[in-house]
């Protein structure tokens, strides 16, 4: 039994999947994130002035290029492994002598090569409208990478236990939205009443967001050796937890 | 060797149904085996646990002496499966379909090619390999699932009602595609509810009921202990009252047609002999049911609560 085939080929589908319906997946973050740098970076960034010393427009661009990068990696596993659970192919998958651990990798790789692919379109986006000087390439893309992996783990948690389509949309909606924007995409954290601030060090969101505009912009509110830790942290839970809901065929098998 | 070894299978699902209550089963490698039983029965939760979909509450799976627990990835590696329901990707295009289905058993692109395009002829789809899935008729889709299973050259094939819902004439040719690949040395296991097809098809048999497997045997002696057949008999000229005959039971359905039920060593040419002593002439007979139906039935009917036998 050849492994590395099989993980390629899941990879391979996976990747296919949101490249064949580039429209929905790669195309709407490029129009939204140009609307957010136009409206926020450029018409109201002007009046705000700087923060930290960088302009706000230069302060917001890793924050959309991360929240982006949440977003799509974690919507591309919950709706790609919610649908072949719904479909039944993921019977494929289970009924193919491919251990857990393969098909948990293969789902997070899709995520995080699209989370990764729409940061890039989102970043090429940002440098309509303003030059970004990267402060620290090697931050910049490990924390994008295992930002996308975090997030594309939770969706794969929660397309397996999700028993309907509404299941898939609660999550995002109700709980990534919001802690996203209140990680400190717009604002720094210091700008917050002191309740606030403690209140916002519980978001996990925000290390990422500023680990990220650390490396890309030089500026944080957070100790970026702490960001990487917790988002670690994160990772190794999340593994575990899909690996044990696997084992047990949980939301999988009956 | 055996193909597949079952022992003390239990099943208990989370709402306390006990679907498997120990069961016990071996299918030799070669054979073409058939898996009865009515709705409800626990075929399908076999078939589940024995292709990882289920887990077992307790009891052990051995396929081609690798067990399903230790040996996970050789067990598995064996093994195809035809579910009931289409299962695979309807917006993927049919040779897709197949290509990934080899990759996840680690098959060589190269080889996988070969092996999709093998299939995809054997089961008369190769025309259709870029057609979107979704596109395809229903038993055009049944039999990419036969391809999509057989594509890593399974040891042992399971056919979960491969042909229910098509049509007689896309079922013979199904039924062909079967003993072929069976002849070509893969073992099978089928179920279905046309026991027609499991009589034609199958040279061992297992029936479960309840949990339990109620029959397991060889076709030719389940058949053969079968001791009073059903007959449809067509008259030359219409009659009022049915015949009477000593050991056998007639019923006149319509004036020119008797339904008999005719004891095996009473014999067909002494019943003709008497009718034709009555002045009744036959033009043609049929078989009432098919004969494993008639047994299915006498066995479900005498096991209500499944009792093993």
């Amino acid at each position: 039994m050849n492994y590395c085939i099989a993980l390629k080929t899941i990879v391979t589908k996976e990747i296919f999947r949101f490249i064949r319906i580039w429209p929905q997946t790669l195309l709407p973050p490029a129009i939204t994130t140009a609307l957010y740098f136009l409206i926020f970076g450029k018409l109201i960034g002007d009046r705000i002035g700087t923060i930290s010393g960088a302009s706000y427009m230069d302060y917001i661009v890793p924050g959309i290029i991360l929240m982006s990068v949440i977003s799509h990696s974690y919507a591309n596993v919950v709706s790609s492994f919610y649908s072949s659970k719904f479909q039944h192919n993921i019977e494929e998958l289970l009924v193919a002598p491919i251990p857990n651990w393969m098909i948990l990798s293969g789902y997070v790789s899709g995520g995080i090569v699209r989370g990764l692919l729409v940061g890039v379109v989102v970043a090429l986006i940002s440098l309509l409208f303003t030059d970004i000087n990267v402060n620290n390439i090697a931050i910049t893309l490990t924390i994008a990478v295992l930002t996308a992996a975090v997030f594309a783990l939770a969706g794969f948690i929660n397309a397996i236990l999700a028993e309907s389509f509404d299941d898939i949309s609660i999550i995002p909606n109700f709980v990534l939205t919001p802690l996203s924007y209140l990680g400190g995409v717009f604002y720094s954290v210091d700008m917050l009443p002191g309740v606030w601030q403690t209140v916002s060090m519980g978001n996990p969101i925000l290390y990422m967001i500023n680990a990220f505009r650390y490396g890309l912009i030089g500026v944080t509110d957070i100790d970026i050796q702490l960001s990487f830790l917790i988002t670690g942290g994160f990772i190794v839970t999340l593994t575990l937890f899909s690996l044990y809901l696997l084992h047990k065929g949980i939301g999988i098998k009956n | 060797m055996n193909a597949l070894s079952l022992r003390n299978l239990k099943k208990t699902y989370n709402n306390g149904f006990e679907a498997l209550k120990g069961i016990d089963l071996e299918v030799e490698a070669g054979d073409f085996f058939a898996l009865l039983g009515p709705n409800g029965a626990g075929k399908s939760t076999v078939i589940g646990i024995i292709s990882s979909l289920v887990n077992a509450s307790s009891g052990s799976v051995s396929i081609f002496g690798h067990d399903l627990s230790r040996e996970q990835a050789k067990a598995k590696s064996c093994l195809g499966l035809v579910p009931q329901e289409v299962n695979f990707n309807q917006f993927d295009t049919v040779k897709n379909i197949l290509l990934n289905q080899a990759g996840y058993y680690g098959t060589p692109r190269k080889l996988a090619l070969q092996r999709t395009e093998y299939c995809l002829k054997q089961m008369d789809l190769w025309d259709r390999r870029d057609t979107v899935s979704r596109r395809l008729s229903g038993g055009m889709k049944r039999r990419v699932m036969i391809a999509r299973a057989l594509v890593h050259a399974p040891k042992l094939l399971i056919l979960d009602e491969p042909t229910a819902g098509v049509d007689i004439e896309i079922r013979r040719s199904m039924w062909n595609m079967m003993q072929e690949v069976n002849q070509q040395g893969t073992t099978i296991i089928l179920t279905t509810h046309y026991l027609e097809e499991a009589e034609s098809l199958c040279r061992n048999i297992a029936i479960i009921n309840h949990g339990r497997i109620v029959e397991n045997s060889d076709m030719a002696s389940l058949l053969a202990r079968l001791h009073v057949e059903h007959f449809i008999l067509d008259l030359a000229r219409p009659i009022t009252v049915a015949p009477v005959i000593e050991g056998c039971h007639i019923e006149l359905i319509t004036d020119k047609t008797l339904a008999v039920a005719i004891p095996k060593e009473h014999g067909l040419n002494k019943l003709f002999s008497q009718l034709t002593a009555q002045n009744i002439e036959v033009t043609s007979l049929k078989n009432k049911t098919n004969r494993l139906e008639q047994l299915f039935m006498d066995l479900i009917d005498s096991n209500p609560t499944g009792v093993q036998r």
